[in-house]
């Protein structure tokens, strides 16, 4: 058979769109600059020296691979209210043991790469909850190039430590004032400044979302976890998991992890979105569940938006999933059915934050705790000598404000 | 001949005027630009996530937004000044989510119904001309492009490709209402551009002066004037009629005139 066979893994088409999904939609300004980008990322992609670049920063300076741990207790714990036999095995990625806490830095160790290679000498990026923001100030202080990060002011009074280290790592920060004063103007923002600084300027965006090729290569930066995770499993219990679980905000920690997966039809694959008070309320950020597809930021996908099409506040309790859109090769795995995206509420996931800590000894990332606060539900459709995988993205000393808060405790 | 032919057809180089729909009083903001001498209209619709504009379109569309402006009120703003001014060319401008929301036959076939000439999308490229590009020029309505510092002789044809009315030569590389470009360099991406196409340029970005937009004048087919009317808006709300009527007399009369002191 010479034919190639159906593939969820061979998105996005030559013109950046996955389906329907995607996309260039940026200004006549910033189009010479993305086809450039795009130009460049082949050939990077293609250069052995590149990878193998890549590949020794994220052993030696994120600490990859990390680990797959089976978490026993939490396991245990979720089988005590199901049928005799229902169950399955919870193993989680521990993207939360990177260097600076969370999947971010892989992505910025790749586009700063890119950016070296492209010969930028300025780097710009935005941040919800500070986690990107720190991840790109990291690398830019790692390779020496100046760097401003664009935060909404709402964000930056809610996120102080995370401010306070990118300023020790060197980034210069700017509160954005326009709009909501979150991540969504931030993103307008650094766009703003992108446009204007075309020539020296590499936009470094931290989820895997905007115009072609920034879905793509984001997701092909983290498909270090899927891969990664992918050969620890085989060789751990020799099969592939039933499940892979994964929270998602704009996408990036969620389509690393599935990617690799895509083609193997026994692996099910979960996103979980952001409920916020509930989907039925207008205090979510849920855009599959409660949005519909257009255009923002560069792409074409599913957005929280009123009957005009204007872009409507998102919320959730966890600031990096605080976005009204969310990365468009998710909107077209949702579509094609082979992603199932469910939504959690900011209760479920302090919920499963405390209960993740006070059963596994691991304080997870908000994010992240999305993603474990529909273990209760999916565990019991599975068999106990089933497993389902999940991405602990992030971890949560960054939000200890937030679910103190929540919690009603003073600290 | 179109509307557009006759704005661009009067022996003098036109003035192209924008403001932002919802936005103070935005009939009288409109018949204040006609009176004044526009010869173009470019009609804003309002959009939550503007960024392709600096603080005084943004926030101008935030207050219109805050005022309860619907994409209906726009199209309504149109017609209705389109009864009150049969001839002069209006353009809606704006952001790709709102136009294609309810499909972008529906946009086309009402801003037709309107009376609308042209439309610029910001956030539509050539390569996403599929999204609504068919769609206006079905309905009788011109797409019109940016050409940008950054658009090279390779992309050029592609940008012309499929549009019309005329095309708007975005002076800088950045957003709406900030530095203003060196002249000698808007000469010659004027000269460069109109080798390659029979449309009329039109220059805008960071253009707020009569003393600015002659200079202009003397190179391009048109002058694009935004940010500095809309910010009469923000300082004189709906008393914003007078003020936009003098400044916009005071900018048609140096870009009719540029080529006359020239030769002078
Ligand atoms: C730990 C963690 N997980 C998940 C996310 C959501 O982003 P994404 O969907 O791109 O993985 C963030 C964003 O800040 C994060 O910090």
């Amino acid at each position: 058979m010479t034919e190639k066979r159906n593939s969820f893994r061979n998105q996005p088409d030559e013109s950046g769109h996955f389906g329907d999904f995607g996309g260039r939609y940026v200004s006549e300004t910033l189009m010479p600059l993305i086809l450039d980008l795009e130009q460049e990322y082949r050939k990077a992609k293609a250069d052995p020296a590149f990878q193998q670049e890549f590949e020794d920063l994220l052993e030696h300076f994120v600490g990859r691979p990390s680990p797959l741990y089976y978490a026993e207790r939490l396991t245990e714990t979720l089988r005590e209210s199901l049928p005799a036999g229902k169950g399955a095995q919870i193993w989680f990625k521990r993207e939360e043991l990177n260097h600076t806490g969370a999947h971010k830095i892989n992505n910025c160790i790749g586009q700063i790469l890119l950016a070296i290679r492209m010969g930028k000498t300025r780097i710009i990026a935005e941040t919800g909850a500070g986690q990107h923001g720190v991840a790109t100030a990291t690398v830019c202080a790692r390779f020496g190039l100046p760097c401003v990060i664009y935060m909404g002011a709402t964000d930056v009074k809610r996120q102080q430590p995370n401010v306070f280290r990118m300023k020790l790592l060197g980034a210069e920060v700017v509160p954005v004032e326009s709009g909501a004063k979150t991540l969504k103007d931030a993103m307008n923002e650094a766009l703003r400044d992108w446009v204007a600084n075309v020539h020296d300027t590499f936009y470094i965006i931290g989820t895997a979302a905007g115009p072609h090729p920034y879905p793509e290569l984001v997701r092909d930066f983290q498909s270090v976890i899927g891969r990664e995770a992918r050969e620890q499993m085989l060789s751990r219990t020799g099969k592939l998991p039933d499940c892979a679980v994964a929270a998602v905000g704009g996408g990036s920690n969620a389509i690393g992890l599935f990617h690799p997966f895509l083609d193997d039809p026994g692996v099910q694959m979960v996103g979980i979105e952001a409920a916020g008070h509930g989907i039925d309320t207008d205090k979510h950020a849920a855009s599959l569940t409660g949005g519909a597809p257009g255009v923002l930021h560069g792409n074409k996908t599913y957005l929280l938006q009123d009957e005009d099409g204007q872009i409507t506040e998102a919320h959730s309790i966890s600031a990096g999933l605080d976005y009204p859109g969310i990365g468009p090769e998710h909107s077209w795995l949702h579509e094609s059915g082979r992603v199932r995206y469910l939504p959690i509420t900011d209760q479920e996931a302090l919920e499963a934050f405390q209960l993740c800590c006070s059963l596994e000894g691991i304080i997870p990332a908000l994010e992240s705790a999305h993603a474990l606060a529909a273990l209760p539900r999916l565990s019991g459709e599975y068999d106990r000598d089933q497993i389902i995988l999940v991405n602990v993205s992030g971890r949560g000393d960054k939000d200890i404000f937030t679910v103190a808060e929540a919690l009603g405790a003073k600290l | 001949m179109t509307r557009f032919e006759k704005a661009f057809g009067k022996g003098h180089p036109a003035l192209v005027c924008f403001i932002t729909a919802g936005d103070g009083d935005t009939a009288a903001n409109l018949d204040a630009l006609v009176e004044g001498g526009a010869d173009v209209i470019e009609l804003g619709m309002p959009f939550t996530d503007p960024m392709a504009d600096g603080p005084a379109i943004q926030a101008a569309d935030l207050r219109a937004l805050a005022k309860g402006t619907k994409t209906a009120d726009v199209l309504r703003l149109a017609r209705e000044f389109r009864e009150r001014h049969p001839d002069i060319p209006l353009v809606l401008m704006g952001y790709a989510n709102p136009m294609i929301r309810r499909g972008p036959e529906w946009f086309a076939a009402e801003s037709a119904r309107a009376g609308v000439d042209g439309v610029i999308c910001v956030d539509i490229p050539p390569e996403e001309d599929a999204a609504l590009g068919p769609a206006l020029r079905d309905a009788g309505i011109a797409p019109i492009r940016l050409a940008t510092p950054t658009t090279d002789a390779k992309r050029l044809p592609a940008v012309l490709e499929g549009s019309g009315g005329f095309l708007y030569y975005v002076s800088v590389a950045g957003i709406t209402g900030m530095q203003q470009a060196a002249i000698d360099s808007v000469d010659q991406a004027v000269s460069r551009l109109k080798a390659a196409t029979d449309l009329p340029v039109a220059v805008g970005f960071g253009v707020r002066t009569p003393e600015q937009a002659r200079d202009i004048a003397r190179v391009a087919d048109g002058v694009v004037v935004g940010s500095a009317l809309v910010k009469l808006v923000e300082e004189h709300g709906d008393d914003a009629p007078a003020a936009i009527r003098n400044l916009t007399a005071s900018l048609a009369e140096a870009v009719h005139n540029a080529r006359k002191e020239t030769a002078a």
